[in-house]
């Protein structure tokens, strides 16, 4: 059975005034008016968070998600799979429709960090570590740190590249409206901000964000009685890698990516050349070559070139993160990977505004930890 | 203390332990002692933003140990930012590598001693 998508919602990013319920109850909100359904019709609701409890305190946040849209009695679930529960969300959402058991799904994803401080977040977000790395004050920068400087050892990259990631990402991050930074920035800003884990600096990361989003999934059938445009879920992957870091053969190879993308290509019947646009997890900027590798875009080694030579731009052969990615748009972590959903959805429908691509196939790669899990979801037009 | 690799039936071995071999799902029956051994670093980085307990700045090494023919990794505080790539290294002994309880995790679900690396001149 073919899984549409017929509505998506998110909220602005950024730093915000209300708490992980009001956030998820905006985007549902929101998402529900877009699709045009209505919130008793929602069989299954889904909720991608991370750490609603260890951030403010607040636990069982689908039910209470499901009580104040007045969506009862849907069967509801959390989904955590750390940065990567956006992602992980759009797997579940599309297995419910695809086994039969739902006829109308509503995944809502969001966190809420930014009351946090700065060395607070970052310990929640490493406590997904293990012991060994936990005690040596290991953070998720500092591991794009050390597999930044293995990359551009091996492949003898200029460290200049990594820092036309985030000016090309900050670059689109203009032009979309809920994006938690709508400036751009220049090389010698990226490349002169202070060092946060050498050799990357400031604007090597993507902030602390709060932020919800939320997409709608049915049956194709079914969302022909909604609407007359509306997109397909053509192939979803999910993958884990090892938990400890630096137990993997080749630290600047993601697994996860790897066998996500394969599984989500073998099901979509697309290949990395079919793809019109696409949104990476640019938690980092050197997670993106290591998905646009990973994913088949590029050989590896060969995705700091693709940045250098323009091909990911907007007006490139393959955009990457039109929506300013991670990097400019923020990173609430369970909304991140339905965020990332929406973007597509809007290239696919043609409704991106001044940030729109000519896309008929899109894809969407969703990294947790250190790429200890990954979600790739392929997306099509349909009308 | 001692800084213990794990070994499976098969040879496999690996930093930390693992309930089954992660390469062939063996249960790993023997440690390896990597206190008097030297490895290579692989790769470093210095953190300068640390999480709370964690003395700033943070240098951390991949290192790779080479036991009678099979390649082992840990991870692990530097003791100096004056490393490279390739550099020699030997573990050395840190009765406390990060003030337990500081941070968001349990502080008796895990121990906070262990091994800092210190290049070999």
């Amino acid at each position: 059975m073919d899984v549409a998508v017929i509505g998506a919602s998110m909220t602005q990013f950024g730093k915000r005034e209300g708490w992980i319920r009001d956030l998820l109850a905006e985007a549902g909100e929101a998402c529900l008016s877009d699709a045009g359904v209505a919130p008793t019709d929602v069989d299954h609701l889904y909720v991608s968070n991370m750490a609603s409890g260890e951030f403010e305190g607040q636990t069982g946040v689908p039910n209470m998600l499901a009580h104040d849209l007045g969506a009862m009695p849907a069967y509801t679930a959390r989904i955590d799979q750390t940065s990567s529960s956006g992602g992980a969300g759009i797997y579940h959402a599309w297995q419910s429709v695809a086994s039969g058991t739902s006829e109308m799904t509503m995944l809502v994803g969001g966190e809420k960090m930014t009351h946090r401080s700065t060395a607070e977040s970052t310990d929640i977000i490493a406590s997904i570590t293990h012991p060994v790395e936990y005690k040596h004050g290991l953070t998720l920068p500092s591991f794009a740190g050390l597999t930044a400087r293995l990359y551009l050892d091996k492949y003898d990259a200029p460290r200049e590249s990594l820092a036309k990631v985030a000016v090309k990402n900050h670059k689109n991050g203009v032009d979309n409206p809920h994006a938690q930074f709508r400036k751009e920035v220049d090389l010698e800003t990226v490349m002169e901000s202070p060092l946060v884990a050498d050799p990357l600096r400031l604007y090597d990361f993507c902030p602390i964000t709060d932020g919800s989003a939320a997409l709608m999934f049915c049956p194709e059938e079914v969302a022909k009685e909604y609407t007359d445009e509306y997109v397909v879920v053509s192939g979803v992957g999910g993958a884990t890698d090892t938990h400890v870091v630096h137990e993997r053969d080749d630290p600047t190879v993601m697994g996860g990516v790897v066998e996500s993308g394969k599984q989500a290509y073998e099901m979509s019947g697309y290949g990395p050349e079919d793809i019109d646009v696409a949104e990476l997890h640019d938690m980092f900027t050197i997670l993106e070559f290591l998905q646009s590798e990973g994913l088949g875009f590029f050989e590896p080694g060969e995705g700091w070139k693709a940045v250098e030579e323009g091909v990911t731009e907007r007006d490139g052969d393959l955009p990457v993160n039109t929506s300013g990615g991670l990097k400019s748009k923020g990173h609430p972590l369970g909304a991140s990977g339905v965020a990332q959903g929406y973007e597509i959805y809007k290239q696919l429908m043609g409704e991106a505004g001044a940030r729109q691509v000519e896309a008929d196939v899109g894809l969407c790669c969703n990294v947790g930890g250190f790429g200890n899990c990954v979600i790739t979801t392929i997306m099509e037009a349909r009308q | 203390m001692s800084f213990d690799a794990y070994r499976c039936p098969n040879g496999h071995i690996t930093y930390p332990s693992h309930p089954l071999c992660p390469e062939c799902g063996e249960k790993q029956t023997e440690t390896v002692d990597l206190t008097e051994e030297t490895a290579t670093v692989i790769t470093w980085t210095t953190s300068t933003a640390t999480p709370p307990g964690v003395e700033a700045p943070n240098t951390i090494a991949v290192v790779e140990f080479d036991v009678e023919g099979e390649t082992v990794r840990a991870i692990g505080q530097a003791t100096t930012d004056e490393i490279e790539i390739g550099d020699e290294v030997r573990p050395v002994y840190a009765d406390q590598l990060r003030e337990p309880g500081a941070g968001i995790r349990e502080p008796e679900s895990q121990e906070w001693d262990g091994y800092r690396f210190e290049p070999v001149l």
